[in-house]
């Protein structure tokens, strides 16, 4: 009999694992002993950080869309028809279109989704570019924008962690590259005392924010948004006026997964090395969707999908894990429309960035490229 | 009692895991985080001061603090 390895989610940590375990497990697939299936939820995959130039006009909408197909190695059996009940009990799942697939190894890699309906005003009353619409809405507003109050605005929790950072050093560039500057005043928010979760991150960035006048509210965890007084209010008491609010609103992981009752919000409990979900030894979970306490970042999907890949591929043919997740994180930091830096940490390791630079800028360009590699398993 | 255990969570830390985690739970709910940042054991009271959440305790553990936090609003 077959081993199926059914994945559920093809973005970029579900096609990562596919990609890989096409390549280490080839005579396996050849002779049928090993057959990868994956649902997904649509024909194409999105290049998720490329979002961040579409509201600058700085990315044409075609550069973030592939075909799945075309980016999933032909060996991997697709299906867009999405997950709708995880039974982890009978090792089986359920999909929207009515299928029932059995599996003997799971791979959960939904992904986080941002939820501004969970606060009151938000979704009525902010802009965001975490989707493409979006992202396109926010690209109009900002076309029309003549100056005034701009808030940025991050929420807890959310991917990508240095995207409030960047998102602010690109409006400023933006808004001085359109002569707006001074009839413009920008107020970054964050969740926590400092300006990002990042010790270090957060102390290279304020005093570049007070050198360019940016300013900036900490401790601001946002409890309403009222769209009609254009005012946002944080649980800490906080109330502030804009005239244009850019949010990074509050994620949570998949629907199917909460319908599925495997992890309140939509994170699945997992263990921190194996990526294990708890309680289960034939379910692993990759990228966004875990409840691990580190980033949600297409780096920590890359660098867990390529322990899960060795994992399952040695489970496979020689019924052993090969090696722990370490925690390793790394991060391009956008500091401008063309200056970057970078930053790495893992478990045990702290985070320690380096000098803003043009090269390090060009690099996460070229790696915006790189990405359709990476997923295909070639980097 | 629901344990997050973010010790040598640099990104986004423990600080962070718990608003998140508040944000999931219901009024009266307690959260014990666990942090191996010297930072939070400071950060986490002053944040929930702030708010207005209870903090129930600040555990020294030698290589780790234990942080409990009732959700109050
Ligand atoms: C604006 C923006 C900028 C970013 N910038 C960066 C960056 O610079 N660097 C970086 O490292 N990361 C960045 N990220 C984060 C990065 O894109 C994510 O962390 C990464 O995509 C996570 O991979 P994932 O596979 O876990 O989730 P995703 O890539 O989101 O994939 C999850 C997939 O699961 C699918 N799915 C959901 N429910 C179901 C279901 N029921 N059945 C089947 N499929 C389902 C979804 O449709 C999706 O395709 C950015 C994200 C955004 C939004």
């Amino acid at each position: 009999m077959a081993k199926n390895i059914l994945i559920v989610g093809g973005g970029l940590a579900g096609t990562i694992v596919a990609n890989g375990l096409c390549r280490q497990l080839a005579p396996q697939l050849r002779s049928g002993e090993v057959v990868i299936t994956m649902l997904g939820t649509t024909e194409t995959h999105m290049y998720q950080p490329g979002l961040l130039y579409v509201p600058f006009g700085r990315i044409r909408e075609h550069e973030l869309f592939r075909d799945q197909r075309k980016v999933l190695d032909r060996r991997v059996i697709f299906h867009v028809d999405p997950a709708k009940h995880i039974e982890v009990a009978k090792n089986q799942v359920s999909t929207e279109g009515g299928r029932t697939l059995k599996y003997d190894y799971l791979v959960l890699a939904t992904g986080s989704r941002i939820m501004p309906q969970s606060i009151p005003g938000m979704a009525e009353g902010a802009h965001w570019f975490y989707d493409l619409e979006g992202a396109r809405k926010l690209r109009d507003a900002l076309s029309k924008f003549e100056g005034g109050k701009i808030i940025v605005n991050a929420n807890a929790p959310h991917k990508c962690p240095v995207a409030p950072l960047e998102v602010t050093f690109m409006l400023y560039d933006y808004f001085k590259g359109k002569g707006l500057l001074d009839k413009c005043e920008i107020t970054y928010t964050y969740p926590i005392g400092r300006l990002h979760a990042l010790e270090p991150v957060a102390l290279w960035a304020k005093p570049e924010f007070d050198r360019l006048g940016i300013k900036y509210e900490t401790f601001f965890n946002t409890e309403k948004v009222d769209p009609e007084a254009k005012t946002i209010t944080s649980a800490e008491g906080v109330t502030m006026p804009y005239d244009l609010l850019v949010t990074i609103p509050p994620h949570q992981g998949a629907q199917v997964i909460v319908d599925s009752e495997l992890g309140k919000g939509g994170w699945v409990p997992t263990n921190t090395k194996t990526l294990h979900r708890d309680g289960s030894t034939n379910v692993f979970v990759v990228g966004d969707t875990t409840n691990i306490p580190i980033s949600k970042a297409g780096s920590t999907a890359h660098f867990e999908a390529d322990v899960l890949i060795d994992n399952l591929a040695s489970l496979l043919t020689e019924n052993r894990m090969a090696r722990d997740y370490d925690g390793k994180v790394f991060c391009f930091i956008e500091t401008g429309t063309s200056t970057g830096t970078y930053v790495w940490f893992n478990y045990t390791t702290p985070p320690n960035p380096g000098p803003p630079s043009q090269m390090v800028h060009w690099f996460k360009l070229a790696y915006n490229r790189l990405y359709w590699l990476s997923a295909k398993g070639l980097l | 009692m629901q344990t997050i255990d973010a010790r040598g969570a640099f990104c986004p830390g423990p600080l962070m895991e718990l608003i998140a985690a508040l944000k999931l739970s219901a009024i009266g709910d307690q959260i014990e985080i666990l942090s191996s940042d010297k930072g939070s054991a400071a950060d986490v009271p002053e944040w929930v001061a702030k708010v207005g959440h209870k903090m129930v305790g600040v555990t020294d553990k030698g290589d780790h603090w234990s942080i409990i936090v009732e959700k109050a609003k």
